[in-house]
């Protein structure tokens, strides 16, 4: 006869629970808290880089990731510790996943363009810490900038192309107080735009720009205030201060050789190249002292003739990143071929202005002796591209050539580690494949977050299922809690994140449905009695609802050539209850959220009848939604 | 013999009501003045993809869904599937008049707690019981009604069936709670209340004896 053991006998009893502890605690004993390890590996074990970067299903991430998406003119939202992709915002190319592009308020948005190249996000602040109000993202292709409002998600506004601005790489970079996003030209043009000149006369012909786009505080809209006209170089990127460099902002440039072919070589020649130091309060006073002339539309400030706004300082051959450190005092810029940071010292830099301590003046514009403002030069190793600053006194800065992260040390240091920087750096870790940008969340406030650093790599090199030729891009997070950064996991991309920010995800609290109460959308109708289908002339206006699992109106009579707008209120005040309006070989694709009413115009071309139905899963009887748009043919 | 009982029945009635009596009388119109604001009863629909839920709320005067308004939008959009007529408080005729009635009944008891004698509570408590009652009823063929009108050309034919009054049934993915809230509780402290006060007065002795 079989006996059944009451539950509790069933269990492992003590003995047998200590065996098990007993090599788990030896296993963690091998590797304290930030130890660089290969744990990494399957184990779950409590405290392994799997069980740190373990969400549950039905659990949330920690922190939002936002990535650029590059040349696909999208943002894509990650969650960190996963690395889930959880979804994309259209921001310069349409979209068909969410209807981006094809309403007319996002036709409008998007303008002349089907695509744009998003290079840096950066989230607006207040006071030097992120508020949680806006993301800014630049177009480096068409010279624009956008902005995404955090509330929805949605890209509410698009600025450009920016006038006298070519190129826009050097951007965006949020002022303390979300002033101002600023902006410079990569690729400098015969201004103002327009105009045409032989490229043979760059150095005399062509010109770069520094802007300041004007933020309103109150709502985000972006405006051009000013501009600084600059020579050809190419700015590259930069960064904002704060603390004792509030008011200020600083761009790398490559090619202050000023040459227009071949750049590879003729832009490398000089073992220095010159950022760009700003004093942004200074422009901004300059305009509203009437010290600026309007060029294409807007205020251009020369800087030879208004003195202060501008100075050039040398930096390594054909730097990339220059990065304030959250105190605002220490700024690392790298030279992509020198194997060094340079890290200057912004008070040593104020003091050169202030004493005139110039080396000289490129086109009127004085060049700060570098030897007065540095505080050191540190051999990081190969291909330094960009640093980012975990609130502890610790820098971060990526090896493109070596693949590598390195961890440093920031000043003040001592008189032995000043004798030898290399004494400053204190851990690197291997990254797969050739890091551009990395990003440590909060680097470039008051207050960083000093937990993750997110590497983003330009080549995945088959890290990954085999999927042809084109291959992803790679992203990997690594924990830089301990001495030693680690490891934790790899996530790949679209092309192509070139840098990202990373926001905790309680700063901030996102509308899941438009509510009814607050629309104020003129097209709106709530109610399936207030539908409509109305002609004038030979435009055909229909206000429709839709609603599980219906369209109403769900049949449209119109004529061949005749205009046709469609409204539509998705009326649902259910979180995900999302309705798509398709029209078959009619190239219409809108997608309207929980209270969203969104405007289709589309001109009849062709006779027949098209079918047109919801494209967004939302109920059971999401196939039975659908109707006919019935096209007579002119007689 | 029937004589005797009657006047002993007659004497019970004429009793004047002590101070206990009248503060508990007192009470029980604050009570029904709190069934006029307090909701009376709650709804509630849970599914896989509601987890915080659907909610109802029935006042004596309005219907209240949960979520700012939205949850009975929702319930509404849900029952259309199954061919349900859409809650509406313009149907429930008894909202226009129900705070009415618990005044008339606040005023009753304010009246027996002045100038009250024991016939007043027997009068007052009767006809509330009555009219507890037959609210109860109304409210259940109110559901039974919703749940048995279906639109034959719904997009679901489902069973008809009763929505459940009291406690808790699943009708297809939901599950549905239906319970009795404060206004109901301040409802069902009146006959106890009125019922305590004829207990305390048991004793009063009559004026002219
Ligand atoms: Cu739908």
């Amino acid at each position: 006869m079989k006996t059944h053991l009451p539950p509790f006998m069933s269990r492992p009893g003590p003995a047998a629970l200590a065996a098990a502890l007993v090599p788990a605690l030896l296993l963690s004993g091998c590797n304290p808290p930030g130890a660089s390890s290969s744990s990494s590996g399957k184990s779950g074990a409590p405290g392994s880089a799997a069980a740190r970067t373990w969400v549950a299903p039905g659990e949330k991430d920690e922190y939002y990731l936002f990535y650029s998406g590059g040349h696909s003119g999208q943002v894509f939202v990650a969650g960190l510790p996963s690395m889930r992709h959880i979804s994309t915002i259209p921001v310069f190319s349409p979209y068909p996943g969410t209807g981006y592009g094809f309403d007319e308020e996002t036709k409008a948005l998007l303008g002349d363009y089907a695509w744009g190249d998003v290079h840096h996000p950066a989230l607006s602040q207040a006071d030097g810490l992120y508020d949680g109000r806006w993301l800014f993202v630049n177009d480096n292709a068409n010279n624009r900038v956008a902005r995404i409002d955090l509330r929805d998600f949605k890209t509410r506004q698009i600025l450009g192309p920016i006038p006298n601005s070519s190129g826009n790489h050097g951007s965006s970079f949020v002022t303390e107080n979300t002033e101002y996003v600023l902006v410079a030209s990569r690729f400098s043009v015969p201004l103002p735009k327009g105009r045409h000149a032989d490229p043979a006369d760059y150095e005399k012909e062509f010109n770069g720009m520094v802007s300041g786009i004007k933020v309103d505080p109150s709502d985000g809209t972006m405006s051009v205030g000013w501009q600084i006209l600059t020579p050809p170089f190419n700015w590259d990127l930069g960064s904002t201060g704060k603390g004792p460099s509030s008011g200020w902002a600083f761009w790398t440039s490559y090619n202050s050789e000023m040459a227009h072919e071949t750049l590879e070589a003729t832009s490398t020649q000089g073992d220095r190249d010159y950022a760009a130091v700003v004093n942004w309060r200074a422009a901004g006073q300059a305009v509203r002292d009437g010290l600026a002339t309007t060029l294409d539309g807007v205020p251009v400030i020369a800087p030879a003739k208004v003195p202060g706004v501008l100075y050039f300082l040398p930096v390594p051959k054909s730097p990339h990143g220059i990065d304030t450190d959250p105190s605002g005092r220490w700024i690392a810029a790298s030279g992509k071929l020198q194997p060094v940071v340079s890290v200057f010292d912004f008070e040593k830099i104020k003091a050169a202005i202030d004493r005139k301590d110039f080396t000289g003046e490129v086109r009127g514009v004085p060049v700060i002796r570098y030897e007065s403002v540095l505080e050191g030069e540190i051999p990081v190793g190969l291909g330094p591209l960009h640093t980012q600053y975990d609130g502890k006194g610790n820098a971060y800065t990526s090896l493109y050539i070596e693949s590598a992260v390195a961890k440093w040390k920031l000043p003040p240091w001592t008189a032995e580690e000043k004798a030898d920087l290399n004494k400053v750096i204190l851990d690197k870790i291997d990254v797969h494949y050739n890091i551009g940008h990395l990003v440590v969340g909060g680097s470039d406030t008051k207050e960083p977050y000093g937990k993750y650093l997110v590497a983003m790599n330009k080549l995945s090199k088959g890290r990954h299922l085999s999927v042809g030729p084109a291959q992803p891009e790679s992203s990997q997070l690594i924990d830089i809690t301990g001495e030693k950064m680690e490891m934790l996991y790899e996530a790949f991309t679209e092309p192509e994140p070139h840098f990202a920010q990373i926001l905790k995800a309680d700063a901030i609290k996102p509308i899941e449905v438009y509510p009814k109460a607050g629309s104020a959308h003129p097209h709106a109708i709530w109610d399936a009695k207030d539908a409509s289908i109305t002609r004038r002339g030979n435009t055909v206006e229909v206000k429709m609802v839709a609603i599980r699992s219906r369209f109403i109106p769900d049949r449209i009579d119109v004529n061949e050539g005749d205009e046709l707008v469609i409204h539509v209120t998705n009326v649902e005040q259910t979180t995900d209850m999302i309705h798509g309006l398709a029209i078959a070989e009619q190239n219409v694709n809108v997608i309207f959220d929980p209270g969203e009413t969104k405007t289709l115009r589309l001109k009849i071309k062709k006779p027949g009848v098209f079918p047109f139905y919801c494209t967004n899963f939302c109920s059971a009887l999401h196939q039975e939604m659908q109707g006919y748009l019935a096209v007579k043919p002119k007689s | 013999m029937i004589k005797t009982l009657f006047s002993r029945q007659y004497r019970f009635l004429r009793r004047p009501l002590g101070l206990a009596s009248r503060l508990l009388l007192l009470a029980a119109a604050a009570a029904l003045v709190g069934a006029v604001f307090l909701p009376l009863w709650k709804i509630h629909l849970v599914a896989p993809q509601y987890r915080e839920g659907l909610a109802l709320r029935i006042y004596a005067h309005k219907l209240v869904g949960g979520n700012g308004g939205q949850d009975l939008h929702e319930i509404n959009t849900l029952n259309h599937y199954i061919g349900m007529k859409p809650l509406a408080q313009a149907d429930f005729a008894e909202m226009t008049w129900l705070p009415f009635a618990f005044g008339v009944f606040g005023l009753l008891a304010l009246r027996a707690a002045f100038i009250g004698r024991m016939q007043s509570l027997v009068d007052l408590g009767v006809l509330f019981v009555y009219f507890t009652a037959f609210s109860l009823g109304n409210f259940y063929l109110r559901l039974y009604n919703y749940g048995h009108q279906l639109d034959p050309r719904a997009p679901m034919t489902i069973e008809p069936f009763t929505p459940v009054m009291f406690g808790s049934q699943k009708i297809a993915n939901f599950i549905q709670t239906s319970l009795p809230q404060s206004g109901a509780l301040c409802l069902a402290l009146v006959p106890v209340l009125v019922a305590a006060a004829m207990w305390c007065s048991r004793g009063e002795t009559l004026p002219e004896s």
